[in-house]
């Protein structure tokens, strides 16, 4: 009843080709985005922006950033935390060696090294396919984390190993390191998601995009139509490297405020795929949802008895939520094996036809 | 229909459980546990939580809290894993008033905590772990890390080596093997053993096993059998530890001339390897084993940990963990007021001023069990004695040393370069301390 598109006519091929053609759609999505930059800082709790929003926000990023590599253009990597952690190290690296570079120039460059490695880690993929492919990107995950632990220029010699964010302004605001403000530094994150989720979804829907979902549905027949693998596949390496990059570089600078390798070990590679795999692959949608599953379900679970005033020891809590988040994830995946986005959309579908179903 | 009776029934009585809970919340001194009683490193974690919520119960059941003022324990349970341990921090630092202080266990989580800490004006104890130049108090006054930093310990280790081989001369010439986690905490200590090795004349060989395969060292004890050195020196953590020392006892090497660090001396350690074990040594700042008074005080008590733990290295160091957070409630609350609940803030003093002498730490019943130690602004390692060694007999660690000193004259120079070099990167203005 509400949500229809009858009677909506596009008059103009802008109209037409708008990212969001639906106005109610389109109304919805500015709404939430409006809500994000003015709402949340106004009404949430330190804990719920800075614990919570900024973590899934960043991963949201990193998924975005394997979704193009993996949901898009089919090739399977396992590779993401290697790419977050060179985004992380090199932004640490270049802002604190040129330290007149604004952070938001320092972050997308990080981003672009992370591109060029992933470029370099992407070359396999011409020959190799599937799951000699993950493996290969294994290869990456290993490599780099090692590189970055063993080289103490990367850390600038710190003795540690494991140096603080440096404290970086921008419009005179505190954005990275823990002195930063809750609200700027939520601020910025989210500045990055927009931007990057409006670039990802006009990539998907652009010729490169569809260049991508060519190869990922049948490499032999893209070739045949035009479509040069290598360029393509090389292209999906680098976006979504400069992705994960950039959530790398954030994870260290505005989240944990050092730069770590354990943040961004192999688990976090799994964790990344899972977000994909759960959200829905080839949705800019499903990396936001399954962003949010993966990384909230497991902590809500963990506080959920807390709130209702059931003292339960701390390790039960964890074992529970270890059940439950594997029984979850094998439900959803049965349920809709197209990810939480699919169940999004048949949501919408429906709502076309309420309360009229036929 | 039923099932949707029973969830909605179910979800009604869960929150009006959770009214009476919220109504139910107290008052008192409130103490954050972050713990990992689950993931690859609960083997350590689970002593050391044990350990660390148990004393506190024992103040509580005991004496009735400090003058009166309760401790409530929280535990958050983060698995080792950075994000979480951040999360689990958030969650809990202003419960009940405001968390006391915060002890991570973990050098990672330590590490995204300082600056967030300091913010918050949280102390966070490190005991003996987390950034070692944080033992510079002009740069972090939040952060403390006595009774002793990694650097500390690993001059004291090579003093005890030279006390074995008969004097620091006898160094010269010498090569040792050093095995060590292939991450910021297990590389920690070599910047020191680098200027030792230049002063003292000795060569060492490092050994990095990786974080993800820690069982697998089978080449780097090829390596040792080959190159025979006069003694190991060990930095590991979790499983590391105790495939180490299997592998120390299959290749025959001389098992009281291999050392582990305190945090790869304690029980979990040394069992797997069975009877090959006998004779490794281990650093130690606390004691082992239930032979103190404090333990008899436990004797009988409900509502403790029983894991069968107590008196493992681990259980106890976390015993003394909760000791000094308890001793600094204690001297907080005899300058901000006795009986009533102190804050973060006044705490961080309190752990500034901290000095336990020999008849303290018998009159808390810790004696043998708890170092003594000396906390100054300008020094937050404490002026104390450095380590213990202690030995695996077969049945449980003994302790076969008096307290080996660091070398200070080296560790100090170094701990105040990286403090400035981390005051230079943060826009830090070092306090004064006079």
């Amino acid at each position: 009843m509400l949500y229809r598109e009858a009677g909506q006519f596009k008059t103009s091929y802008s109209a037409d080709q708008a990212m969001l053609t639906i106005p109610l759609d389109r109304w919805f999505v500015f709404a939430l985005a409006a809500f994000a930059i003015v709402g949340v800082p106004l009404l949430a709790s330190e804990y719920l922006m800075v614990s919570i929003l900024l973590p899934v926000l960043i991963l949201s990023i990193a998924a975005l950033g394997l979704n193009i590599l993996t949901g898009y253009c089919g090739q399977l990597s396992l590779g993401t935390g290697a790419f977050m952690a060179a985004g992380a190290y090199l932004a640490y690296k270049i802002a604190t060696n040129i330290t007149w570079l604004p952070i938001w120039v320092v972050i997308p460059l990080a981003g672009l090294c992370a591109a060029a490695i992933g470029i370099a880690f992407g070359l396999p993929s011409l020959r190799i396919k599937g799951f000699y492919l993950a493996v290969a990107t294994l290869a990456a995950q290993f490599f780099l984390l090692w590189l970055f632990v063993k080289v103490p220029w990367f850390v600038n010699d710190s003795i540690s190993g494991v140096p603080p964010a440096p404290p970086r302004t921008v419009f005179g605001f505190q954005v990275t390191g823990a002195a930063a403000g809750d609200e700027a530094k939520y601020l910025f994150v989210l500045a990055f998601v927009i931007a990057l989720a409006w670039i990802a979804r006009n990539l998907a829907r652009s010729r490169i995009g569809r260049s991508w979902m060519a190869i990922r549905d049948m490499d032999i027949a893209a070739e045949l139509v035009g479509i040069r693998p290598l360029p393509t596949k090389l292209s999906a390496f680098a976006i979504s490297s400069f992705y994960c990059g950039v959530a790398g570089a954030l994870w260290a600078m505005c989240y944990i405020n050092s730069v770590e390798p354990t943040a961004f070990d192999i688990n976090r590679s799994f964790q990344v795929l899972f977000m994909v795999i759960v959200g829905g692959l080839g949705s800019v949608l499903g990396s936001f949802l399954g962003a949010a599953f993966i990384f909230l379900l497991p902590i809500f679970l963990n506080s959920a008895p807390g709130w209702f005033g059931y003292s339960v020891a701390s390790d039960t809590i964890t074992h529970i939520e270890f059940m439950l988040f594997g029984v979850l994830i094998i439900f959803f995946l049965i349920v809709e094996p197209h990810g939480l986005a699919r169940l999004w959309q048949i949501a919408k579908e429906k709502l076309r036809l309420w309360p009229f179903p036929y | 229909m039923l099932t949707k009776k029973l969830v909605t029934a179910g979800v009604a009585a869960a929150i009006a459980a959770g009214a009476i809970g919220v109504a139910q919340a107290e008052e008192g001194q409130f103490i954050p546990a972050l713990t990992y009683r689950t993931g690859p490193f609960a083997p350590g974690g689970i002593p050391t939580a044990n350990g660390y919520v148990d004393y506190f119960h024992l103040i509580n059941e005991r004496d009735g809290g400090v003058n009166g003022v309760k401790f409530i324990v929280e535990e958050c349970e983060y698995g080792y894993k950075t994000d979480r341990g951040v999360e689990c921090y958030d969650r809990l630092k202003d419960k009940h008033g405001g968390a006391t202080a915060v002890s991570p266990y973990s050098t990672g989580t330590t590490y995204a905590l300082i600056d967030k800490a300091t913010a918050d004006k949280i102390p966070i104890l490190s005991m003996g772990y987390g950034r070692t130049s944080a033992a510079d108090g002009r740069v972090f006054p939040y952060v403390f890390n006595f009774p002793a930093t990694y650097w500390s310990q690993a001059t004291a280790v090579i003093q005890y080596i030279a006390n074995e081989m008969g004097g620091l001369e006898a160094l010269k010439g010498q090569r040792f093997a050093f095995i060590f986690l292939d991450h910021p905490y297990g590389k920690e200590p070599i910047p020191t053993f680098d200027i030792l090795a230049e002063k003292f004349g000795f060569t060492y060989d490092k050994y990095p096993v990786p974080f993800a395969t820690g069982t697998e060292q089978k080449s780097v004890w090829l390596q040792i059998r080959r190159t025979k050195p006069a003694y190991i020196i060990m930095w590991g953590w979790g499983v590391m530890n105790a495939t180490a020392v299997k592998e120390a006892a299959n290749i025959k090497f001389d098992m009281s001339k291999f050392i582990g660090n305190w945090w790869s001396a304690s029980e979990q350690d040394v069992l797997p390897a069975g009877d090959g074990a006998i004779g490794y040594k281990g650093a130690t700042f606390n004691g082992a084993g239930t032979g103190y008074k404090i333990f008899e005080d436990m004797e009988g008590m409900s509502g403790l940990s029983d894991d069968g733990d107590r008196g493992t290295v681990l259980y106890n160091r976390g015993m003394v963990n909760a000791a000094y957070v308890v001793e600094a409630v204690r001297l907080a609350q005899e300058k901000y007021g006795k009986g009533k609940r102190v804050t973060g803030e006044q705490v961080r003093w309190a752990f500034e001023n901290l000095d336990l002498n020999a008849e303290d730490i018998e009159g808390l019943g810790l004696t043998g069990l708890m170092p003594t130690t000396k906390v100054t602004c300008l020094n937050h390692e404490g002026t104390n004695p450095a380590i213990l060694i202690q030995q695996w007999n077969g049945k449980a660690w003994e302790i076969i040393t008096d307290w080996i000193p660091a070398m200070t004259d080296v560790v100090r120079p170094l701990i105040e370069q990286d403090a400035a070099q981390y005051a230079k990167d943060n826009n830090i203005t070092p306090r004064t301390c006079s």
